[in-house]
């Protein structure tokens, strides 16, 4: 199976959150922790992501972008909460807009704790999601091997 | 006739392997202009390969085959000029390969591509005189438009032709996707666009988009080479120095300009080509 460890996109997206998530993921790409030397590269386009970084709730308003930006991800691909607002709703979650956290729409593989989420739990978070891709990766290529058997 | 074959199996087979080297490479220093550690020399080559392992998911399906004309458009083009013909046909297969990436870009009818994919075309118009103008200059020069009888002579042109040269380093910013020229897709990754004419490219068909530009790049370096080479083998190694050059400076002009405005680019590189190539031309015609 190839190895598609080394190269995995980040597709960023902010849910309701306060915004401090979001500067702590951007940290991670600064000089200072420099994720792209892992690969890691943030891409504004869902077509050409493996790694959905989510940060903050859901509500109602942004579920159907949430929902939409995940469906047009080509698979395989991983789904990282970034922040307690984003697992579970943090300090959010009696508001009465917020539905809960990320896992309320779509399927959430690893969930960051933090508020904010610290830069190297976002790394750590992001490595963790790199060797579960590959895992999907593989998958995903037994499927459609086992698809075009099925087929002939 | 021999050598024009075994140079252009070559090309075919090793300008990706330059090409995605050579934009490791460019990564690379790029990190530590910005003083970071910056991605493994092969990158490019690791992203590709992930790209080729993803679900295709198209927007639409012609989107594939107009890519793989552009694809197969650029490797015609730099067989053409490796194995030696007219540098006037590379050059206009080169724009037909150009406009073949327009249309993958605006079949998707999503705005953001569309937009990027109007931008490419105003690239087009940018770069277009000053690349005309080149090969008018080499023909001034050398009397022909024939790589191989260019590249044969004892003399390199350059010392005909600084202001081509210069007119054509300066295209090549637009060409490579270089900042402060990367309207229409960015040579990194986010703009203001998403990721311009390549928003809708995903998996596989974004991995055939990079390897077109792997053999772009190899054909314009290349185009830059013919500038020095002449019969003796010296020029040769002289020709890859200066080109490693004009890379490093490319790297250098992409990290220190911010992303400029189309009209501006437009008229800079005009006004850069209008009296570079412009005053050559008409020293040329003077003293020829
Ligand atoms: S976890 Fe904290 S820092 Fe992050 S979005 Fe929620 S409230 Fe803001």
């Amino acid at each position: 199976m190839a190895n598609i460890t080394r190269s995995p996109w980040l597709l960023h997206y902010d849910g309701s959150s306060c915004n401090g998530c979001d500067i702590e993921v951007l940290a991670c790409l600064t000089p200072v922790y420099d994720a792209e030397r892992l690969g890691v590269m943030n891409t504004g386009d869902p077509m050409q992501a493996d790694i959905f970084l989510i940060t903050g709730g859901i509500n109602e308003q942004n579920r159907p972008t949430v929902k939409q930006l995940y469906d047009q991800m080509p698979s395989p691909k991983v789904v990282v909460a970034v922040g307690v607002c984003a697992c579970t709703g943090g300090i959010f979650k009696e508001c009465y807009n917020i539905l809960g956290g990320a896992d309320t729409t779509i399927p959430v593989d690893i969930y960051v704790p933090g508020c904010a989420a610290r830069p190297e739990a976002i790394i750590d978070g992001i490595v963790k999601a790199v060797a579960l891709f590959q895992k999907r990766s593989d998958d995903y290529k037994a499927k459609v091997k086992e698809k075009k058997k099925a087929g002939k | 006739m021999n050598n024009g074959v075994i140079y252009a199996i070559l090309y075919i087979l090793l300008a990706p392997l330059i090409g995605g080297l050579l934009e490791g490479i460019d990564r690379k220093i790029s990190a530590r202009m910005q003083r970071r550690v910056g991605p493994p020399l092969l990158q490019p080559f690791y992203d590709v390969i992930k790209l080729f392992n993803k679900e295709t998911i198209s927007v639409d399906s012609a989107q594939t085959f107009l890519l793989l004309t552009y694809f197969v458009l650029m490797v015609v083009t730099g067989v053409m000029f490796f194995s030696g013909s007219d540098i006037l046909m590379c050059f206009f297969v080169l724009s037909t390969a150009a406009t073949f990436l327009y249309f993958a870009g605006v079949i998707t009818s999503s705005p953001y591509s569309s937009i990027g994919a109007q931008r490419e075309l105003i690239q087009m118009m940018a770069y277009e005189p000053a690349v005309l103008l080149t090969c008018v200059g080499f023909y001034l020069a050398a009397g022909s438009f024939n790589v191989r009888e260019i590249a044969g002579t004892d003399i390199s042109y350059i010392l005909f032709l600084p202001g081509f040269f210069i007119a054509f380093v300066f295209i090549l910013t637009i060409k490579m996707r270089k900042s402060p020229f990367d309207t229409s897709t960015p040579h990194h990754m986010h703009q203001e666009l998403v990721k311009g004419i390549t928003t809708e490219m995903g998996s596989k068909n974004l991995a055939l988009f990079q390897i077109t530009e792997w053999y772009e790049n190899v054909f314009l370096m290349g185009v830059i080479c013919l500038f020095i080479v002449n019969s003796s083998w010296i020029s040769l190694i002289v020709s890859v120095i200066v080109f490693l050059i004009v890379y490093f400076v490319e790297i250098l002009i992409d990290n220190t300009n911010a992303r400029m405005k189309w009209a501006d680019m437009l008229t800079i590189t005009w006004i850069v080509t209008f009296f570079s190539a412009g005053v050559n031309l008409v020293v040329l015609m003077v003293i020829r």
